[in-house]
């Protein structure tokens, strides 16, 4: 233990500790631009300045350990106008865009502007000048917003290991860019999101779908559907001031009913659905000596990613939709004709906690004949935008059920929205399809959690199966490594691109609560548990999708409607 | 070719990045966009840290340098002599900005801070030759020096096709 004062209280702080989390224990708040906690300091923007006793010049906190006997004073007059004035240049080289932002409320420089008090522009001058680049389905990127802390570089670079971006140039003409300035379409970018939930500012942002949403709605001709992604109904409440994980599934569906939408389906009931797909398909190359182990699909990025850097490993990925392109596909085939509505006027909205999802369904093989599975995705954020346009107070809605029949789900879909889930999902219903039998012990709680790589072993009816869990695409690479090698002992491995799966995925709200991860996480596990059916198979709506309509699962029909193909995006890049 | 540059280097290695950069420049006076992707591949770096570290630093470049470099001083000396209007001069002559290489490849204009020769300012290089207390009359007559006769005549029918 280290004694040192701050501000003139005695604190007690642990070795290696640094000024800023001391301070922060005893309730002092240094402000922070370029920090981002578990990950290496850089110091870069020195907004969180202090001043030490015996040090000549002011000490950035996030990158400086406690000593013995150091006095620390974060507040004086010094620190003050030091942080001030770094305040203010930031502000005189970032557009005065406030009032037409994206991130207008939600943005920490304008936050810093108001705790320092900002009433005049002292630093009046040449501003950068950047085109936006638009060029990504799901992202866009705008460099004349950019603050040069450098969080989005890291987290690609260090967190998901992809190093997309970077800092280029130096001094006035630097900015943050793809190699050679070229549209993150065709970069090494995976469109996973991560860079905007840490970008302080509107530098990095979603592409917005809601022009397309609300023209649909107001055309009379569509027959507007929208879909509710697990992982959406756990964090939309966050935008709203409710505590973290707090499950507001009912409210969902009211408030986009009061959008306009005919019908309000469950993604969960294509989630029960594609484990039925998942797990026969998982069954079948396990007893007939086909490619294993074999990856989950449900992530897009996970799939983008293996298209850019690993096109040889693609057999190995499960050639299952993901569960909202499942959705859109049955509610344009089977629901369309059961309903008697022509599938072209049908128009389906996923409400996805992704970013990806929206580049996922503009791919033009996730189709039937030439209408697209999914016509638009709306990310949480962008939802919560549509709400306070239309005027729907969120919080004061009463709840309300799914329609029906695609709005029925069981509690193993619920948990697709975290890591972990997609795999206990899928054992749940292999073991009964290997077995005939419901397993009693229904929680497997070696593949629940935050690690970056989670691993169990399984024996079914005398099968042993391998499983991993890989949590952040950042951890993915030794996997595949241990395939190209023929080491793997896996049969079975789940990825999901964003660290904690879709809870935190890049199109949920933005704030940088570091308990958000493990919060969601419980709400998802808590929904499973309150449910009264938790295996997939035991879906009677997908049941009799089965029999009315697909056969069995894996069938020439269900393969046809549900299943996909990939491509060597490698090539597609490099030329 | 570059990649007979690699056998010098350890594959995966971070820390070779800026004198495998220097090699490769070396061979080809600039870094083409091929070789970096090489390079990123070679070393284990994502292409844009690649890009990053060739862009943050004034002596990589990432176009083909032209045959004949010329060099503006920049440095305070020159600039109090007017080194500013050489620069225009330059720039109008040669129809291309500071930075920048002819079409031809003929020339590559650049800006210096001090080529620590103030005595004779304001001053310009052309390669290693050093012309000093220059005023803007000299311009056109140091280009000449430095243009074939084929450019030249190149030139010439240009200014004719675009008179006709």
């Amino acid at each position: 233990m280290v004694q040192l004062t701050i501000n003139n209280i005695k604190v007690n702080a642990e070795e290696g500790m640094t000024i800023l989390d001391a301070a922060k224990s005893v309730g002092i708040h240094i402000p922070t631009l370029c920090h981002l906690k578990n990950l290496a300091p850089t110091g870069a923007c020195r907004i969180c300045s202090v001043e030490v006793e015996g040090q000549r010049g002011l000490t950035p906190s996030c990158a400086y350990p406690v000593f013995e006997g150091m006095v620390v004073e974060t507040n004086s007059p010094r620190v003050r106008r030091a942080r001030k004035t770094i305040v203010e240049l930031l502000v005189e080289n970032h557009p005065p865009d406030c009032l037409i932002c994206v991130r207008n409320k939600n943005c920490e420089l304008q936050d810093l502007a108001e705790q320092y008090g900002l009433r005049e522009h002292r630093f009046a001058g040449e501003t950068k000048t950047h085109a936006i680049d638009i060029s990504s389905a799901s992202m866009e990127r705008d460099p004349a917003k950019c603050i040069l802390c450098g969080r989005c570089v890291r987290v690609c670079f260090e967190v998901q290991k992809i190093g997309a971006i970077d800092f280029t140039n130096r001094g006035f003409t630097s900015i943050v860019t793809t190699p050679y300035n070229k549209g993150l379409n065709i970069s090494d970018c995976i469109l996973c999101g991560q860079c905007i939930l840490v970008c302080p500012t509107a530098a990095l942002r979603e592409k917005s779908s809601l022009k397309e949403v609300s023209n649909a709605l107001n055309n009379k001709n569509k027959y507007t559907i929208a879909q509710i992604a697990p992982a959406v109904r756990a964090t939309l409440g966050e935008e709203y001031n409710m505590p973290l994980g707090t499950d507001v599934t009912g409210q969902l569906v009211t408030g986009l009913r009061r959008l306009g939408f005919k019908k309000v389906f469950d993604t969960n009931f294509a989630a029960d659905l594609t484990i039925m797909e998942e797990a026969s398909e998982l069954i079948n190359r396990v007893q007939n000596n086909k490619t294993l182990p074999m990856f989950t699909s449900c992530c897009p990025g996970w799939v983008k990613f293996a298209e850019q850097n690993y096109p040889q490993i693609l057999d190995h990925v499960s050639s299952c939709k993901s569960p909202h392109e499942m959705e859109g596909a049955i509610l344009k085939t089977y629901y369309a004709k059961k309903m008697g509505i022509d599938p072209k006027d049908i128009y389906v909205v996923s409400i996805m906690p992704c970013t990806v999802k929206k580049f996922e369904s503009n791919r033009a093989e996730l189709a039937e004949e030439t209408m697209p599975d999914v016509d638009a995705v709306l990310t949480t954020r962008e939802l919560v935008r549509f709400f306070k346009m239309a005027g729907i107070d969120f919080a004061d809605l009463p709840q309300s059920e799914f329609d029906n029949p695609l709005g029925e789900s069981t509690g193993a879909a619920a948990i697709f929205g975290t890591s972990g889930g997609v795999m206990e999902a899928a054992l749940r219903t292999a073991y009964f399809k290997l077995t005939g039998e419901e397993l009693t012990q229904l929680d497997f709680e070696s593949v629940r959690g935050s690690g970056g790589l989670k691993e169990a072993s399984v024996t079914i009816s005398g099968l042993k199966l391998n499983i991993a869990v890989v949590n952040g695409i950042g951890n993915v690479e030794p996997i595949i490594k241990d395939i190209l090698a023929g080491t793997s002992k896996y049969h079975f491995i789940e990825v999901m691109a964003c660290p904690g799966g879709c809870i935190n995925g890049g199109g949920q709200p933005i704030h940088q609560k570091p308990e958000k991860v493990m919060k969601r996480m419980k709400a998802l596990y808590q929904i499973d548990a309150e449910m009264q059916t938790r295996q997939s198979h035991n879906n009677e709506s997908v049941k009799i999708l089965y029999k009315e309509f697909l056969g069995e699962p894996n069938s020439h029909k269900a393969h046809e409607i549900l299943h996909t193909k990939y491509f060597n995006r490698k090539e597609i890049l490099n030329n | 070719m570059h990649k007979d540059v690699f056998k010098n280097y350890q594959k995966n290695d971070k820390s070779a990045l800026i004198p495998l950069l220097q090699d490769v420049q070396s061979l080809y006076n600039y870094l083409p966009e091929e070789a970096l992707k090489d390079i990123a591949e070679f070393l284990g770096i994502p292409l844009s840290r690649v890009f990053g570290v060739a862009t943050f630093y004034n002596q990589f470049r990432l176009t083909p340098i032209g045959k004949n470099v010329i060099r503006v001083c920049r440095g305070t000396a020159c600039h109090v002599k007017n080194s500013s209007n050489l620069l225009f001069a330059l720039e109008t002559a040669l129809g291309i900005k500071a930075g920048e290489t002819t079409r031809d490849k003929n020339f590559t204009l650049e800006t210096v801070a001090c080529i620590g020769a103030c005595s004779i300012a304001p001053v310009i290089t052309v390669n290693d030759e050093f012309y000093g207390r220059l005023s803007v009359k000299d311009i056109p007559k140091i280009i000449k020096t430095y243009t074939t006769a084929q450019q030249k005549a190149a030139v010439e029918i240009k200014a004719e096709e675009s008179a006709a």
